[in-house]
């Protein structure tokens, strides 16, 4: 919902179809193409007459304009899959490319950190856009690990079917935020979020984990912002 | 026990060894560090240059049958033997030929991914000939009893105290070594290998099709002292190690070193272009060159997987694999580990033993944005895993969950009524489950989007 209210603020009109599920990814990851394909068939029945799809996750954004024209090979709604391609975008590589940035001004405090998952970055090379939105948003302290960005170890399915290796390698990567003295850590997928969340409730970390999109709209709505 | 098994224990006890990812974090940090200056030293472009690394490469697969033939006229007609191995088995008979023919007791060895993969030193051992490692990190694992840990750096998993130890028991060198005195007692221990062996058995890094020459590239000057000193020097390497000229090297040598160990250049680069020639004074007086094809050919005629085959075996993804980092090289049991091995190993072994490495990916890319010949790595993994299920190794248990799963999620009125019902039964659900798994297992919403929307709508 803190997207939509990003949104609207920003005087856009936003509309939910109630019928959408889900794109499909999981079972594509997972190689199960025909379940994909099947689920995938009904995001776009949801979807095909939409102007713009904006979402808050990489991961299903990739899955839609670099996957689907995969899932839907040689199949005849083909077409309508491309036609999404260039209609689907993520949240903060929504807003850069409408120009919406420096219209957002926000407030913030503490140290905070930004995980950018690895769908967003590397299946779409979104590497600026998050940074372009955070920036905005002033009065807290920005801090980044020193290392290469890894992975949080989500991955769907694989969390599952290999849960060891996945939580050590959330462990590794809260680690590194927490070495470099981040408080409130930022990213911009719900799976990385979720993984996180996980990790760092279980070991009790008093780091305050959230998603782009909340952080945003909270720090849009902070009462230090001058309007 | 089923590869699939081992590879979940084994995992699991290496993803919950603290001292294993600390000695792991520390080795690949400083990896990276060294890597990344190098690369904006030395390149000046360097997304350019794996461009074009990755064209030549392929280029050369293009027509790798030709390149291998020109190999073979060019480094035949000075004298070298060329023999062609299609599988580990023939690769190995061709060794006890060769073995038989120069009666030979002792093997020296330098480092090479192609002898571990067709089991050489266990064959060699079985019939009583004495095998010595002489590259420092292979020495290690050899002594250790173990498999090497990364393609590229065999013993990375391996503390200076741990060597150490291990000296002290097997070489009887001072428990309290340092480093330097490591080095000297393994260098004082295989000294006398390099003039006792009747033969070297060393890798490749690269052949060149239009000088008929092998190219071997390393730090430590054992790979040149194994192929040099006695009087046999063979060869084993993979069909793929193939650069169409000699002037492709300017630009493959600084890459593999760079993405290897972040090196300039390795220290010694050798180009060998035949046993000792009739002007030479020394030189082995018999080479042989083994190529080995052992599954390689299926890659190849793979339209997907044909690109696996433009690895220059750099290590740069196995170092760049938050799985690999976790799990360590050992989990992977195969002769490949991390990326590539999970990409590869399926088609060179069998997908049935080892489709599972690919679904052991959290499919971040991490691999892809940094092999240097630009495979798309962690698409193939992807791609491995629809073969999986093409070939109907999913399992019945996922290909019902998943079944199920689409079933629901093909209709919102059944998504909802799942997820409504998943509200009424968590609590007790929730009472029932262990608490570890408690503590994983998220809450659902209170309130979903679709019906926080609708209230909204009102
Ligand atoms: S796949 Fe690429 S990164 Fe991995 S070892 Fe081969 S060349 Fe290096």
């Amino acid at each position: 919902m803190d997207m939509v209210e990003v949104l609207e603020r920003l005087n856009y009109q936003v509309t939910y179809n109630p019928a959408q599920t889900c794109c499909g990814q999981p079972a594509f990851n997972a190689g199960h193409r025909e379940e994909a394909h099947s689920v995938a068939s009904c995001f776009l029945e949801a979807f095909k007459e939409a102007e713009c799809i904006v979402c808050p996750s990489g991961s299903c954004v990739a899955m839609v304009r670099k996957f689907f024209p995969q899932v839907f090979q040689s199949s005849k709604e083909l077409e309508i899959a491309k036609s999404l391609e260039s209609k689907v975008f993520e949240f903060t590589e929504f807003l850069v490319r409408e120009g919406k940035v420096n219209e957002l001004s926000g407030q913030a405090e503490g140290k905070v950190a930004f995980h950018n998952s690895c769908h967003a970055m590397r299946e779409l090379r979104l590497i600026d856009e998050p940074w372009a939105v955070l920036r905005k948003i002033e009065g807290c302290q920005w801090v980044q690990p020193e290392v290469e960005p890894t992975c949080c170890g989500f991955g769907g399915l694989f969390s599952v079917k290999f849960s060891p290796i996945s939580q050590t390698m959330a462990k590794t990567r809260l680690e590194q935020f927490v070495d470099c003295g981040a408080d409130t850590l930022v990213t911009n997928d719900p799976g990385c979020l979720q993984q996180l969340k996980t990790e760092a409730s279980s070991k009790s970390l008093g780091i305050d984990i959230l998603h782009l999109s909340q952080f945003l709209n909270r720090a849009l709505n902070h009462p230090g912002v001058r309007s | 026990m089923s590869q699939l098994q081992s590879f979940l224990d084994n995992s699991e006890n290496k993803a919950l060894d603290e001292i294993h990812r600390k000695k792991i974090i520390k080795a690949v940090t400083s990896y990276d560090q060294t890597v990344i200056g190098m690369k904006s030293e030395q390149f000046k472009d360097w997304a350019h240059s794996r461009e074009v690394a990755g064209k030549i490469k392929q280029a050369t697969l293009d027509r790798l049958p030709d390149y291998l033939e020109e190999f073979e006229s060019k480094i035949q007609a000075r004298g070298a033997q060329v023999l062609w191995a299609e599988d580990a088995q023939a690769a190995r008979s061709f060794i006890d030929e060769i073995i038989a023919r120069h009666k030979v007791k002792q093997v020296v060895k330098s480092k090479s991914m192609t002898t571990e993969e067709i089991d050489l030193n266990e064959h060699l051992e079985e019939q009583d000939i004495e095998v010595f490692e002489s590259d420092l990190g292979e020495l290690i694992v050899q002594l250790a009893g173990e498999k090497p840990y990364h393609i590229v750096t065999p013993a990375m998993h391996k503390s200076k105290e741990e060597i150490a130890e291990l000296f002290n028991e097997k070489l009887n060198s001072d428990p309290d070594s340092t480093a330097e005195e490591l080095t000297m007692t393994a260098r004082a221990f295989l000294r006398n290998a390099y003039v006792t062996s009747q033969i070297g058995i060393t890798g490749a890094n690269f052949l060149i099709a239009d000088e008929g020459a092998v190219v071997m590239i390393e730090n430590e000057g054992n790979g040149r002292l194994s192929m040099a000193c006695p009087p046999v020097h063979v060869v084993v390497a993979g069909i793929e190690k193939m650069l169409p000229r000699l002037r492709d090297l300017p630009l493959f040598l600084p890459l593999l070193s760079t993405s290897g160990t972040g090196q300039e250049v390795t220290c010694y680069n050798s180009i060998i272009k035949g046993p000792k020639g009739e002007e030479e004074v020394d030189g082995p007086e018999h080479m042989y060159v083994i190529l080995l094809d052992n599954g390689r050919s299926e890659l190849f005629q793979d339209e997907e997987f044909q690109q696996a085959l433009r690895c220059i075996r750099c290590g740069a993804c196995l170092n760049a694999c938050p799985v690999y980092r976790t799990i360590g090289g050992h989990s992977y049991d195969t002769t490949y580990q991390g990326p590539i091995g999970s990409v590869i190993t399926p088609h060179l072994r069998d997908l049935a033993s080892f489709g599972h490495l690919a679904q052991a990916s959290s499919l971040c890319g991490a691999c892809t944005d940094v092999c240097p010949v630009k495979i798309d790595l962690h698409h193939l993994l992807l791609e491995n895993r629809w073969r999986s299920k093409k070939a109907g190794l999913s399992g019945i248990k996922w290909e019902l969950i998943l079944k199920i799963w689409a079933w629901v999620f093909k209709s919102r009125s059944r998504l909802n009524g799942m997820s409504k019902f998943i509200q009424l039964t968590q609590g007790l659900v929730r009472m029932l489950m262990p608490k570890s798994l408690r503590e994983k297992v998220p809450r659902r919403a209170k309130k979903s989007f679709g019906e926080l929307w609708k209230e909204r709508q009102q």
